[in-house]
C-alpha cells in the first residue's frame, strides 16, 4: 500500500478514524450500560493486560513503521540533502510578503522540486494547496535556519500559496494564486 | 415569587455561605471565577467561529486584528482564566482532604485565584483594547515586533500572562508545603519518604520485589495515589510556569527597551532555538500536566465512586513516574515541519517517545475502568457518567494527537484544524471539562456543606448538550483540517463555512450548556449565596474534617 498524494492519505486517514473514533465511543458505551446492569455481563473478549499493552506499544510505534513505509515523502524528507531535485526554487519573505522567482515555478508530473524558503523577519510558514483548498504540504519558515523541502509531485495542477503560520494579522492576506502548476499528466501535454 | 425566592436564597435555603470554612470558600471562589471565564472563552469561540463563516460579523466587521486578538485571547481566557482555576480550586481542596493535613495557607490560596483572574482579565484588556496578538505561541519575534503590536498593549498582555504564571507558583509552593509539612499522618515521615512517594518509586519498587518473589518495598505508601498524581502533575506545572514566565520576562526586555528609545536586535534570539524552549514549557501543560493530573482525578474519583481499592494501583503508581520522563521528552512533535530541527529529535522525541503517551493514556483508562467494572453494578451518578465521558473525551483526542506527531501525517496536518479541533478541543472540552464537572458534583456536598442541587434534569441535559456538542464541534474542526483549513488563519471569503456553521451548530449547544449549568447552579445556591462565597470567612479553618476527628479525640 503506497499513497501517492497527500489528498490520498488523508482520504484514508478520514476513515480510518471515522471507524476508531465509532469503536471507541461504543465501546464506552457499552461499559457503561454493563456498569448499572444487576445481572452481570459477560465479557465478549478477555484481553490479558499485556496482551493490552502491547497492542498500545505496537499501534504507538507500528503507526510510525506503516507510514513510513508507505508514505514515500517521509524518507525523501530525512534524505533530501543527499538527493538531488529536478528543479530548485528560492523563495524569500519579508514584511508578510513573498517574493517568487521571476520565472513561474513550474514543474512535470514525478518531477523532484525543492523549495528553499527564507525569511528576513518573521516566522512564516510555506504551504502549497489546491484549487479545491485542500493541502498539498507545508513546513514552517524560520528566520536564521534553512528552510528547504523537497517534494515529488504526482499530481497536475496550479496550487497556490498561503503562509502556513501567523506572523501577524496582515498574514491573513498573504495568498499568490497559481504560484507553481505542475503539468504532464495527460498523454498530450508538454 | 417561588421563582424568585429561590434565585435569591437557592434551592431550599440549604446554602448557607456563613458555615462554609476559609478553605471551602477559596474553593468556591476559584471555581465560581473559572466558570465565568469559560463562558467568555466559548463566547470568543462562537464570535471567531461566526467571523470564519462571514467576516462582516460583529465585533470582528472585516478586521484582522480584531480577528486575532480575540484568538490570542481565547486560550489564555480559555486554558489559564478557565481550566487552572478550576484545576487549582479542586487541588487546593483535595489536597488537605486527602493527606488529612491544613492547607498549608489560604491567603496564598485567595492570592493565587485573584492574580490568575487579574492576570486574565489584563492580557484581555491588552488584546481587545490594543489588539496586541501574538497569539499564545508567542513565536520570535513576534511578540516584540512594535511594527505591527501597540507598545503599551504588549507590556500589559505581557504582564497579565506574568501575574498568571505568579499566581501559579503560588499554588505550587501551598500544594508541596502542604504535603511536606510533618503534621497529622506524616508527622514521623521524612522528607525522602514523602519525596519516593510522590515521585511513584514506591509503587516501581512494589513491582520489582513482586516480581522477585520479596516483600512489597511499603505496604501502606506514604502519599495516597491521587496526591502522587497532584505532586507528579505540579512538576510539570512548575516547569511550564518558568518557562512561559522567562519567555514572558524576555518579550518585557525588548518592548521596555522600546519604550525607552533602545532599539535591540531582535536577531539576537534565535526563532529555532526559542521556539525548542517555549514549546518544551507549553508542552508540558498539555502533556505533563493535562494527562497527569487527570489520570489522578480518574483513580480518585474511581475509588471514590466504587468505594474500593484502585486496580493494579502499584503499576499506576510506577506509571506516573515514567509519565515524568515521557512528558519532558515529547516537545519536538511540535516541531516536525520545522526543517532545521535536528532529525534525530523529530524521530526520537517527536515520534517514538511521544508515541509512550499512547501507552501511559492507555494504562490510565485501562486501570479507571477495571476499578468500575470490578465493582459492578454501579448506580448511574452524575459523577460516573461525566467520568465516563471523559474517559470518552481522551479517547478520542490523545490518538487523534499521537497521528499527528508522525513525520507523514505531520506535513499535511501541521496547523490546520486537526490538531485544534480533533486533539485538543476534543481533549480539554470533552476529556478534561467531563472529567473536571464528574469532580465538581463529587465535591459539591463536601464543599457546600450539602447545599441541594436545583436540577438533576438540568443536570442531566447539560451533561448531553456539552458531551454532543464538544465532539460535535471537535469533529467538525477536524474534517475542516483535513480539507486544509488552517488553525492560525482568517478565511475572508467563506472557503470553509459549511464545515464552520455544522461547527457552529454543536458550539452552540456547548454555549447553551454553560448557560444551562450556570443556572442550575445559581439557583442552586442562590445569589445571596454566591455573594456570600466572596464575603470573608466567620473561620480559619483550612482542613476538611479533622476539627470533628479532633473534637471526637
Amino acid at each position: 500500500m503506497t499513497f501517492e498524494t497527500s489528498l490520498e492519505l488523508l482520504s484514508f486517514h478520514w476513515v480510518a478514524y471515522t471507524v476508531y473514533s465509532l469503536l471507541i465511543i461504543s465501546i464506552i458505551a457499552w461499559f457503561a450500560y454493563n456498569l448499572t446492569r444487576e445481572t452481570k455481563a459477560k465479557s465478549i473478549v478477555r484481553i490479558p493486560f499485556y496482551g493490552y499493552i502491547s497492542f498500545l506499544v505496537a499501534a504507538g510505534v507500528g503507526h510510525h513503521m506503516f507510514t513510513y513505509n508507505a508514505v514515500p515523502w517521509v524518507e525523501q524528507d530525512i534524505t533530501r540533502h543527499n538527493l538531488t531535485a529536478d528543479r530548485t526554487f528560492d523563495i524569500s519573505i519579508k514584511n508578510q510578503v513573498f517574493t517568487l522567482p521571476k520565472e513561474k515555478m513550474t514543474a512535470k508530473y514525478g518531477e523532484q522540486v525543492m523549495f528553499n524558503v527564507h525569511s528576513e523577519d518573521l516566522v512564516y510558514g510555506f504551504g502549497l494547496f489546491r484549487d479545491d483548498n485542500t493541502m498539498v504540504m507545508q513546513m514552517q519558515v524560520n528566520p536564521g535556519t534553512k528552510n528547504d523541502i523537497l517534494w515529488t509531485f504526482k499530481e497536475c495542477g496550479n496550487f497556490h500559496m498561503l503562509s502556513t503560520e501567523y506572523s501577524g494579522p496582515a498574514g491573513a492576506k498573504i495568498r499568490i494564486d497559481n504560484a507553481f502548476s505542475v503539468t504532464g499528466c495527460d498523454k498530450g501535454d508538454v | 415569587m417561588a421563582f424568585v425566592d429561590t434565585l435569591m436564597n437557592g434551592t431550599e435555603n440549604s446554602f448557607k455561605p456563613e458555615s462554609l470554612s476559609a478553605l471551602q470558600k477559596v474553593t468556591l471562589r476559584a471555581v465560581v471565577m473559572s466558570f465565568l471565564f469559560y463562558g467568555l472563552a466559548a463566547l470568543e469561540g462562537m464570535l471567531m467561529r461566526g467571523a470564519e463563516v462571514n467576516p462582516g460579523l460583529p465585533p470582528v466587521f472585516n478586521d484582522p486584528a480584531h480577528f486575532f486578538s480575540m484568538m490570542t485571547v481565547h486560550p489564555i481566557v480559555g486554558l489559564f482564566g478557565s481550566t487552572y482555576q478550576l484545576v487549582f480550586a479542586a487541588f487546593t481542596f483535595l489536597i488537605p482532604f486527602l493527606t488529612k493535613k491544613p492547607l498549608y495557607s489560604t491567603k496564598l490560596a485567595n492570592a493565587t485565584w485573584l492574580l490568575i483572574t487579574i492576570g486574565t482579565a489584563a492580557s484581555w484588556i491588552g488584546a481587545f483594547v490594543w489588539h496586541y496578538a501574538p497569539l499564545y505561541t508567542l513565536y520570535w519575534p513576534l511578540p516584540a515586533d512594535t511594527q505591527q503590536f501597540s507598545l503599551i498593549g504588549g507590556i500589559v498582555f505581557i504582564v497579565g500572562v506574568a501575574l498568571i504564571m505568579v499566581g501559579t507558583l503560588g499554588f505550587i509552593y501551598n500544594v508541596y508545603s502542604t504535603i511536606f509539612a510533618r503534621v497529622g499522618v506524616h508527622a514521623n515521615k521524612t522528607t525522602k519518604e514523602l519525596l519516593i512517594s510522590g515521585f511513584g518509586v514506591d509503587g516501581l519498587l512494589n513491582l520489582i520485589n513482586k516480581l522477585r518473589g520479596k516483600q512489597p518495598y511499603t505496604k501502606e505508601p506514604a502519599l495516597s495515589l491521587p496526591v502522587v498524581a497532584i505532586f507528579r502533575g505540579t512538576v510539570d506545572t512548575f516547569l511550564d510556569a518558568l518557562v512561559i514566565l522567562g519567555a514572558g520576562v524576555l518579550v518585557l526586555v525588548y518592548l521596555i527597551a522600546e519604550a525607552g528609545g533602545v532599539d535591540l536586535d531582535v536577531s539576537a534570539v534565535d526563532a529555532l532555538l526559542y521556539k525548542n524552549f517555549f514549546w518544551w514549557g507549553l508542552d508540558l501543560v498539555a502533556d505533563g500536566l493535562v494527562l497527569i493530573y487527570v489520570a489522578g482525578s480518574w483513580y480518585l474519583l474511581a475509588t471514590i465512586i466504587t468505594g474500593q481499592k484502585l486496580f493494579m494501583e502499584n503499576v499506576a503508581r510506577a506509571a506516573l513516574m515514567l509519565e515524568l520522563l515521557v512528558s519532558w521528552m515529547v516537545w519536538s512533535h511540535h516541531l516536525l515541519a520545522d526543517q532545521g530541527q535536528p532529525e534525530m529529535m523529530k524521530l526520537i522525541s517527536g515520534e517514538m517517545v511521544t508515541a509512550f503517551e499512547l501507552l501511559t493514556q492507555g494504562l490510565a483508562l485501562f486501570i479507571t475502568l477495571m476499578t468500575l467494572w470490578k465493582a459492578r453494578p454501579l448506580k448511574m451518578t452524575n459523577e460516573l457518567k461525566y467520568l465516563l465521558a471523559g474517559l470518552v473525551g481522551f479517547g478520542l483526542a490523545v490518538p487523534a494527537g499521537i497521528i499527528q506527531a508522525d513525520m507523514a501525517m505531520n506535513r499535511v496536518l501541521h496547523n490546520t484544524q486537526w490538531i485544534i479541533g480533533a486533539h485538543v478541543h476534543i481533549a480539554i472540552l470533552v476529556g478534561l471539562y467531563m472529567t473536571l464537572y464528574s469532580v465538581v458534583y463529587v465535591l459539591w456536598p463536601l464543599v457546600t456543606n450539602n447545599a441541594k442541587l436545583y436540577s438533576q434534569k438540568l443536570a442531566n441535559t447539560h451533561f448531553w448538550l456539552h458531551l454532543i456538542g464538544g465532539i460535535g464541534m471537535g469533529a467538525s474542526m477536524g474534517m475542516a483540517g483535513l480539507g486544509g483549513m488552517l488553525r492560525r488563519h482568517f478565511y475572508m471569503n467563506g472557503e470553509y463555512s459549511s464545515y464552520m456553521i455544522v461547527a457552529a451548530i454543536f458550539g452552540s449547544m456547548l454555549l447553551l450548556a454553560w448557560v444551562i449549568f450556570l443556572y442550575n447552579i445559581i439557583m442552586s445556591l442562590g445569589v445571596k449565596g454566591l455573594i456570600g462565597i466572596f464575603m470573608p470567612a466567620n473561620n480559619d479553618i483550612s482542613s476538611y474534617g479533622l476539627e470533628e476527628e479532633e473534637a471526637k479525640a
